[in-house]
This record gives structure tokens, C-alpha cells and sequence, in this order.
């Protein structure tokens, strides 16, 4: 399995997941660095996103909007915290208005993302994300970003059979 | 109203509340020893290094996030955790979890494409590299497309 840990602290808010790749950091880094790669999996399939702004270098803002299934668009926003390529990541994401200016009334997540070669031609991802409070963790999964898990599972075999470079 | 049934007003969990009183290591304890329902608060009070005062204080905390609730058992009162408003807890992180191993997953199908697309899936291989020799150490002819191609340096500011 990818995921290799979880771990989930309710007193935290906080939730780090550790994941194991056969790639190499710099190739794991361009899943964020490179716009059209990220939103090949930021969102679910039922919600793909389009990043319309996007550079991992630090105090830089990313827009991005996610598609719904009735052409309902979800806009959001990174602000760039640390970029160290290839090991180094850290970001706030919150979402935003329609205009791309973020909505102050909806909560922020800060994630981080490490990553480390660890042999073997493979790489350890480390991403930790954390709420500001149990409201904005509740916010934040009432905004339908659980919507399409479900078949989100049932698309990766899809994906995987058909190489669609 | 399905709930209503199970649960007071007053026992229905607040997510607010319930992650705040389950922010502290004693309270946590207590909810965990209160699901066998059969202790009082003399007893739990028993288990830490604190006054009668302050564990009666945190159960106070625990009661109004309706993680608790205290029953009468002919003359005793014992505490007992309530079970669904935990799960709520939980369940929240479970979704969050969810989320990122569905990203993840993709992440892995994604740098599947590239490098060695080969492997065990292929099958289908019309891959331009051709000869499905893989294994290859020689990261294969120069399809290989790393730092230098950076796509996408949107430099507008």
C-alpha cells in the first residue's frame, strides 16, 4: 500500500498521513510544483480542479477552482509558506469567492509536506494538515469535499488501465 | 427526530464543544474509563493526581460537550461516556483521512506514467518508449522529463 501511516489526533486537529513512492523526491515534488500534474489529483474525480495561478516559491498565492458535476465551481487559494524543492513544503489553503479573493469568512487548513529519498528508488511523503478549530474542521468537510470519495476509489482503476498521457 | 429519541437536548453533541473537551489528556482518559459505565465520581476521581474539585470540573466539561452523562444505579451515580458523540469525533477525522488517501492514490497512479510505465500493469503498453524491457536501470531514452522542463513558470506579477 502507498499509505504506509496514519496518524489522527483529535486534540491536535490534526491529521499527518505517511505515504511511500517508487519515484524519486524531485519526481514526488513536481506532483506539487507542476500546476498540471496537481490537478490531476487535488480533486476528487467528480470535482476535478484548475489551477489558474500557481508557483511553489515562498509568498506566492495560488488559485485554483474545482469543477462540480453541475458546473458548480468551488474556488480556493494556497498562500506558499516554505518551498524547499525537493524536501520542503508548506501552505495555507482556504477557499475563496468566485473572483479569486479569499473568503475570510471560511476557515484555512496549514498543511506541510515533507519528502525524502529512502532508498531503494523510493521516497517517503510526509503531509500534515491542521485545523484552526473543530469548526473549521466541521466546515471544511460539510463543503462537499467528501462528495464523490466514493467513486473516487472506483476511478483510480480506471485511470491506471488507461494510461491517458 | 430519529435522534431525539436516543438522546436529550441536552446529551446532543455539539462538535465544538466535543473537540474542545477532548482537548486535554485527563478528560480523554475519563471518557475512556467511563465507557464501562461503573464508576462513580468518587471512583474516577481515585485514578489521578488532582483534587475530588478539578476531575469533578473536567466531568462538568465532558457533560456539557454530552461526551458524558451521569446515571443514578439504585444510590450511586456513575459516569458513563456517550458513545455516538465520540464516533462523531471520529468520524470527521475518518473523512478527512479519506480524502487524503484518495489523493495519495492518485499521486500514485500519476507517477506511475512517466518513468517506468511498464512494471506489472502495462498490458496495453503503446507506450512511445516501446521495448517493455523496463527494469532498466538507464531511466530509458530521454523521455525522462525533470527539472529542466518546469512547465508552466507563470511569471506574472
Amino acid at each position: 500500500m502507498t499509505v504506509t501511516a496514519v496518524d489522527k489526533d483529535i486534540d491536535q486537529l490534526t491529521m499527518r498521513m505517511t505515504a511511500e513512492f517508487a519515484a524519486t523526491p524531485e519526481r514526488v515534488w513536481r506532483l506539487w510544483a507542476d500546476p498540471r500534474q496537481l490537478e490531476r489529483w487535488w480533486g476528487p474525480p467528480a470535482w476535478p480542479a484548475t489551477f489558474t495561478e500557481h508557483e511553489l516559491t515562498p509568498g506566492a498565492h495560488s488559485a485554483y477552482h474545482m469543477t462540480g458535476p453541475n458546473g458548480d465551481e468551488a474556488h480556493g487559494w494556497w498562500e506558499i509558506v516554505v518551498a524547499e524543492p525537493p524536501q520542503s513544503l508548506a501552505f495555507r489553503d482556504g477557499f475563496a469567492n468566485a473572483d479569486g479573493t479569499p473568503d475570510p469568512k471560511m476557515p484555512t487548513t496549514e498543511a506541510t509536506v515533507t519528502i525524502e529519498a529512502i532508498g531503494d528508488g523510493k521516497t517517503r511523503m510526509v503531509m500534515s494538515s491542521r485545523f484552526p478549530s473543530r469548526e473549521a474542521m466541521q466546515q471544511v468537510l460539510d463543503m462537499g469535499m467528501e462528495e464523490g470519495l466514493r467513486e473516487a476509489i472506483g476511478q483510480i482503476d480506471g485511470i491506471l488501465a488507461q494510461d491517458p498521457v | 427526530m430519529l435522534t431525539a429519541t436516543t438522546l436529550s437536548p441536552g446529551t446532543w453533541p455539539d462538535p465544538d464543544r466535543v473537540f474542545a473537551a477532548l482537548a486535554d489528556t485527563t478528560r480523554r482518559d475519563i471518557v475512556w474509563r467511563a465507557m464501562t459505565g461503573d464508576e462513580g465520581v468518587v471512583e474516577l476521581s481515585a485514578h489521578y493526581p488532582m483534587s475530588f474539585a478539578a476531575v469533578q470540573k473536567h466531568i462538568a466539561v465532558l457533560e456539557r460537550a454530552g461526551l458524558v452523562t451521569k446515571e443514578r444505579i439504585g444510590r450511586r451515580k456513575v459516569v458513563r461516556s456517550n458513545v455516538e458523540a465520540i464516533r462523531m469525533a471520529q468520524r470527521m477525522l475518518d473523512r478527512y483521512e479519506q480524502l487524503w488517501r484518495d489523493r495519495i492514490d492518485r499521486m500514485a497512479v500519476l507517477l506511475e506514467e512517466p518513468i517506468d510505465a511498464g512494471s506489472q500493469t502495462a498490458a496495453g503498453s503503446q507506450t512511445a518508449a516501446g521495448s517493455q524491457t523496463a527494469a532498466g536501470s538507464q531511466t530509458a531514452a530521454g523521455s525522462q522529463p525533470t527539472g529542466v522542463d518546469q512547465p508552466h513558470k507563470e511569471t506574472d506579477r
